[in-house]
């Protein structure tokens, strides 16, 4: 066991701040792509209560594409593929481009899923009390949708975070890829990666119990 | 050559893969499935608090880092140490312990959905706790899990992408392999992707079904 | 005579809450007692401790003599319970049937599991039970199926299948749309005059009247006043009874 927690003590010093460069870049990169996801899932939640039937059909086919593709396909694609028709992406551009594009359709179904949960009764006092559509909107319907979906928003975020990881795979400087490298230069694969993976459990759990929190409320 | 028979020579090579991911999807879901429903069980029912803590600890490290890491680790990490997992071997136990952990919490909210009265009217009537958690508990808690269960596989599919990483030779190991040899990368890729998303149909349609069916079981 | 059933020095609390407050009373073989009170008088609690699905916090059960729930000073695990719940049919206010198994199946599983009759022979058991309470006619349908009314008659059959030298009732009708409560009464009406001895929990206070030799007024979680239930329910001694059964009537 001493064996096992002896590197970390010889070289901690050395790693601490390599792993903290690239918790900045994976946060980094997560915040971004998570802000381009929610913008795309809002347009395309309004693509799918459109009256444009078009509208409708493109948001039920991207939605049905992206639950079927892999992130990993979609990251190639745009990193590795587009320069060969003309459009360079840089590998964090990229990988903000995949990584919002894929969860854009999460962020639409939880929105469709909020929506649905509140009561038709909600609207119909809102424009009983005198209140134009617009306005019950605004002021009745939407927060409270973002109270129900704060929760699983959270979640989905979390998500979104571990599959940054894969940007890696298309040379973006985030944990994994710092780990890869800080593995074949202190041949210690098993110690470094479990520090990774710690790396992520520390930005990723507090969100985690933040979200549970949220979604029970205190009263028993 | 044709771009169509291009085309084909690039599905004939992805297809190779395709055995690999087909496997290590039913392998991970088996072992998520069984491992999860276990865990479920004790967590939901033994009552002791250790084991408790224990699962609720392991289930928080899965879902809170990557697969792509916890691959690594197996993969890489035991190595180093003299424990040498195939790679396919490091797919699914990472993929299925990871998976482990969702379907622990599918299972958990399926137990939690039925009703107090189920379980109060079986040891009313004599059956112990056992018999009452397998005779009346468990076929209705499964019900209600299927349509997570579904999703779950859906999600999977796509997930084993990940494990050509640690060198399996699935369709996206080889749709890299293809692609340093030729310089068709727009379409090995589209193909490939094209290749899990036909793949995933099936998995959507069952999963629609068992939502239709399922989705609104009262206990 | 020996009681069937007999509850000495009973208390329950949740917490600092003491919900009862030392009951005592005796059940006849055959005999049916009513326990009549007004929400919260702790009548469903009492009722549930009878099989332990409540744990009293003081007191003795008997049940024939044997002392339910404790055996050697310590309190007894669900497995432990289960031969001596056994012997005691509840049926529930929400009736509680299994929806996964068919109504047969919910008649006959314990028979099957508990006592290790064979499938056959159950099946038997089970119909003959249904016959009872005139549900045979529906024997391979789902609970689902079925309406309420018909749901707490195949409970009721499920409970007569354990061969109970008690059955216990938690306010069997209370869930029920008022057209449906009569066929249910009905056929515990029927399962009266067979002798049985059977313990109820009702807000059916004319149905107290007729059927049950005894009735037992909780309130506060004491009894406050028992007797025979005609004297009880139209001559009642104390103010309180009196009070509550003047609220239930208008």
């Amino acid at each position: 066991m001493s064996a096992f927690l002896a590197p970390y003590g010889d070289y901690g010093a050395e790693w601490l701040p390599l792993l903290l460069r690239a918790m900045v870049n994976t946060a980094l990169l997560s915040v971004c792509a998570f802000a381009l996801a929610f913008v795309f899932g809002l347009l395309l939640s309004l693509c799918q209560k459109s009256s444009f039937a078009a509208l409708r059909y493109f948001a039920a086919l991207y939605v049905t594409i992206v639950r079927g593709v892999p992130l990993l396909a979609v990251l190639f694609l745009l990193y590795f593929g587009l320069p060969g028709i003309g459009i360079v992406f840089d590998a964090f551009g990229a990988a903000i481009a995949g990584l919002a594009l894929c969860f854009a359709a999460q962020v639409a179904e939880l929105f469709r899923a909020g929506l649905k949960a509140i009561p038709a009764g909600q609207s119909e006092a809102a424009l009983a009390a005198g209140f134009t559509p617009a306005q019950s909107f605004v002021l009745i319907i939407l927060p409270q949708v973002a109270r129900v979906i704060l929760a699983p928003m959270i979640i989905t975020f979390v998500s979104l975070l571990k599959d940054s990881s894969l940007a890696s795979l298309i040379t973006v400087n985030e944990l994994v890829l710092t780990g890869r490298s800080m593995a074949t230069e202190y041949f210690l694969p098993l110690q470094i990666y479990i520090a990774v993976g710690l790396c992520y459990f520390a930005i990723a759990w507090p969100f985690s119990v933040l979200s549970r929190r949220l979604a029970l409320p205190a009263t028993r | 050559m044709t771009g169509f028979s291009i085309f084909f020579s690039v599905v004939q090579g992805l297809v190779a893969g395709l055995g690999v991911t087909v496997f290590v999807t039913i392998a991970s879901l088996a072992l998520a499935a069984a491992f999860g429903f276990l865990l479920a069980l004790l967590r939901q029912f033994a009552g002791i608090k250790f084991i408790d803590l224990a699962i609720d600890v392991c289930c928080e490290i899965l879902c809170n880092v990557p697969a792509l890491t916890h691959l690594f680790i197996l993969y890489f990490g035991l190595a180093s140490i003299g424990v040498k997992l195939t790679s396919i071997t490091a797919a699914v136990l990472g993929l299925g312990l990871i998976g482990a952990a969702i379907t622990c919490a599918i299972f958990r909210a399926g137990f939690a959905a039925l009703p107090g009265g189920q379980a109060e009217a079986a040891l009313a009537a004599g059956l112990t706790p056992l018999q009452t958690i397998f005779e009346i508990l468990t076929p209705q808690a499964m019900r209600i899990a299927l349509p997570g269960l579904g999703n779950y596989a859906v999600q999977l599919l796509k997930d084993t992408s990940v494990v050509s990483a640690i060198a399996a030779p699935e369709i996206m190991f080889f749709a890299r392999s293809m692609v340093t040899s030729s310089f068709q990368t727009t379409m090995i890729y589209a193909t490939a992707a094209a290749l899990y998303l036909l793949l995933s149909l099936p998995l959507m349609q069952v999963t629609r079904f068992l939502e239709r069916r399922y989705g609104r079981l009262k206990g | 005579m020996n009681a069937l059933l007999s509850v000495a020095g009973l208390r329950k609390s949740y917490g600092p809450i003491e919900v009862l407050k030392g009951i005592d009373f005796d059940v006849a073989p055959g005999e049916k007692i009513a326990l009549i009170g007004p929400s919260g008088s702790g009548k469903s609690t009492c009722l549930r401790c009878m099989n332990f699905l409540e744990k009293p916090s003081a007191g003795e059960i008997r049940l024939d003599g044997e002392r339910i729930g404790a055996r050697n000073g310590h309190v007894m695990s669900d497995r432990q319970l289960a031969p001596q719940r056994a012997e005691m049919g509840m049926v529930f206010q929400l009736f509680n049937l299994w929806p996964h198994l068919s109504v047969t199946e919910n008649v006959a599983i314990a028979a099957r599991k508990v006592r290790g009759l064979p499938a056959a022979e159950a099946r038997e058991l089970a119909l003959e039970m249904l016959a009872k309470v005139h549900m045979t006619h529906r024997a391979d349908a789902s609970p689902l199926e079925l309406s309420g009314g018909q749901q707490q008659r195949v409970a009721i059959a499920r409970a007569l299948a354990q061969k109970p030298k008690l059955m216990l009732f938690d306010e069997p009708t209370s869930a029920l749309d008022p057209e449906l409560v009569q066929e249910v009464l009905k056929v515990m009406e029927e399962l009266a005059a067979e002798g049985r001895t059977m313990l109820i929990v009702t807000h059916e206070i004319a149905f107290a009247r007729d059927i049950a030799d005894r009735v037992l007024f909780l309130d506060g979680g004491t009894i406050v006043e028992a007797g025979p239930a005609r004297q009880v329910i139209t001559a009642p001694r104390e103010a309180r009874t009196q009070a509550f059964l003047n609220k239930i009537r208008h």
